[in-house]
């Protein structure tokens, strides 16, 4: 509860929040902005005379236009949308398999195993991407989509697996046990009796999957090559940049139009992506 | 346990022929849900990194094949400059970052903490640096940066904070603390939520109890809200020390390592050697250099946990 004096509010909450807000969110206005100003307006000088950099008067499509009809922007954004969708599906499916393994089934070294998948959490791409990207050549997957929907998996899987062996230990061990003794096999227990209770889980570390695979960067520069196979991230940063010429206008027109995807998935399930974040860190 | 599975099997292989009654037992089930997950995890994580090994140890060039060298790129590495500078970096960027986005993300937390109008919306827009994908947001982060467009240089200036533009990604220390404050700004909003997450099991009663027998603000803090979220804090720096350890996006976009390789992390780098100049074996070997730091953390952070699963 905020109370006290009105000047301490002020000073002990609204200004630090506000200032907090300002600073995290200033960037993603300056994209909006910098997307609809006309070249002209862009390239002043910073310290010309009667220039206002936070408002047009004068707001163009140019930049949108010049992003969707010259590059192959909504191509990236396909490719993007099916190998986070892909992905996430398979690290999904690998997630709570393993997790249900791991949390509700008794067997040996399974405390060993649990361990060694968080391990792998920890080992980043960027340790591995140098001999990866020789493994994917080995296995004649560079420059297709496979490269990314088999390896976005190896840094989605574990934080899904953790997830979920979190949700599947809460669930009292005697629902399935129930569901046995009326004649259900293990199968059938685990996916018609625990996975519906799950379901709040499976969502979270699904939303969490889609937002990273989206998000992911050197892999789907070092494994992509072709213009037509790449994603938004990769496909922004090496199109919209030639040379020493930046395309700014287009630029953030692309950093503007590949977040909302995310953003929208996100606005949905804020509740969800929050409790698969938290989630992951309590593990 | 033993007898209880064998009867168990018995039973269900009465009712279910024997194909199935293989799927029954316990053991062979838990195989068939790890197996998908062994297999990817093999292929595209073990598999690479015995391989990563083995490339560092030859002289493989990009579509030559290499021969043993033995530790000749550990040798050559150790003794470059660059390489030198890229630890220095790494390690410096990784503390400064982890020091500011802990003190800042407990403020933060603290403040969300309480109950205000539209607090719902405003945790969900402050996590929008985290979610938002970090190269395009940190594109916009390079055009505020830049050296003649910048808005920054005109908002100092007509504060009348700056007399001459600031060249922010141009001169060796001040790229290093724009990407500092990138970095900072990209990963708060996740020590924030993260923080607020264990706030919030924090009962405030507790709170209230010390409130009246006197203790302010700052005791309340350092005697009750701290040691009962010392947990989550651990978790949460050791994570986010693993991610910040191991960055690639933020330098790469906003100075691709330089101006002339002054800001280099372990991962451009290698980057720029394995991909840019196309030496794999020696790309290889220094993202390998990461992994004996990175595997201390991992071990700390596995000793905790341990210690709180058995306390």
């Amino acid at each position: 509860m905020i109370e006290g004096a009105r000047w301490k509010r002020w000073v002990f909450f609204y200004a630090p929040m506000w200032f907090f807000i300002i600073i995290l969110l200033f960037p993603f206005y300056w994209m909006i902005i910098t997307t609809f100003r006309p070249d002209g307006e862009l390239y002043r000088p910073w310290n010309a005379k009667n220039y206002n950099p936070f408002w047009t008067n004068n707001p163009t499509f140019e930049h949108v236009r010049l992003l969707l009809e010259e590059t192959l922007f909504s191509t990236w954004l396909w490719n993007t949308m099916i190998i986070s969708l892909a992905s996430t599906a398979i690290s999904l499916v690998c997630g709570v398999f393993a997790g249900y393994a791991l949390s509700r089934l008794k067997f040996r070294f399974a405390g060993t195993l649990g361990t060694g998948i968080f391990v792998t959490y920890l080992v980043p791409q960027t340790l591995l991407f140098i001999p990866l990207a020789d493994v994917i050549r080995n296995f004649h997957l560079g420059d297709t989509p496979w490269s990314l929907i088999l390896t976005y998996p190896t840094f989605l899987i574990p934080f899904s697996t953790w997830l979920m062996m979190g949700y599947f230990k809460a669930i009292p061990k005697e629902l399935e046990e129930c569901a046995r003794i009326d004649g259900a096999t293990r199968w059938q227990a685990m996916i018609y009796i625990i996975l519906p209770v799950a379901v709040p889980g499976i969502l979270s570390a699904g939303i969490f999957a889609f937002t990273l695979s989206w998000n992911e960067f050197i892999y789907a520069l070092v494994f992509l090559s072709s213009s037509e196979q790449k994603t938004i991230p990769v496909g922004v940063v090496s199109e919209l940049v030639r040379g020493d010429v930046f395309y700014w206008g287009s630029l953030m027109a692309g950093a503007l139009l590949g977040s909302i995807p995310v953003a929208v998935v996100y606005s949905f399930f804020v509740e969800h992506y929050v409790a698969g974040l938290t989630g992951s860190v309590k593990g | 346990m033993a007898s209880a599975t064998t009867i168990r099997n018995v039973a269900t292989q009465g009712r279910a022929h024997s194909n199935a009654g293989m799927w029954e037992d316990e053991r062979w089930f838990a195989f068939a849900l790890l197996l998908p997950t062994g297999i990817l995890l093999a292929l595209f994580i073990a598999y690479p990194f015995f391989q990563g090994i083995w490339l560092s140890l030859t002289d493989t060039r990009v579509g030559v094949p290499g021969e043993f060298v033995g530790l000749k790129n550990f040798y050559k590495v150790w003794n470059d400059s660059i390489f030198r500078t890229a630890v220095w970096n790494t390690v410096w960027y990784t503390f400064v970052t982890t020091v500011f986005k802990l003190i800042l993300g407990l403020w933060l937390a603290q403040l969300l903490n309480r109950h205000f109008k539209g607090k719902a919306w405003v945790r969900a827009f402050i996590l929008l640096p985290f979610i938002i994908p970090t190269v395009l947001s940190t594109f916009a982060w390079k055009w505020m940066f830049d050296p003649t467009f910048s808005v920054l240089n005109w908002m100092l200036w007509n504060m009348g904070i700056i007399t001459k533009r600031l060249n922010w990604l141009g001169e060796p220390d001040l790229a290093f603390f724009s990407v500092i404050v990138v970095n900072i700004w990209r990963g708060l909003p996740f020590y924030a939520i993260s923080l607020l997450a264990g706030l919030q099991t924090i009962s405030p009663e507790l709170q209230e109890a010390a409130a009246i027998d006197g203790a302010n603000a700052w005791q309340r803090f350092r005697h009750i809200t701290w040691p009962l979220l010392l947990p989550v804090t651990m978790v949460v720096t050791l994570f986010s020390v693993i991610q910040t350890f191991a960055d690639f996006q933020l330098v790469y976009v906003l100075t691709g390592g330089g101006p002339a390789n002054a800001t280099h992390l372990f991962a451009t780098y290698a980057y720029q050697i394995g991909v840019g100049t196309g030496l794999l074996s020696e790309g290889a070997a220094i993202s390998l250099a990461i992994f004996p730091i990175l595997f201390g953390v991992v071990l700390l952070q596995l000793i905790y946990i341990r210690r709180v699963e058995t306390r």
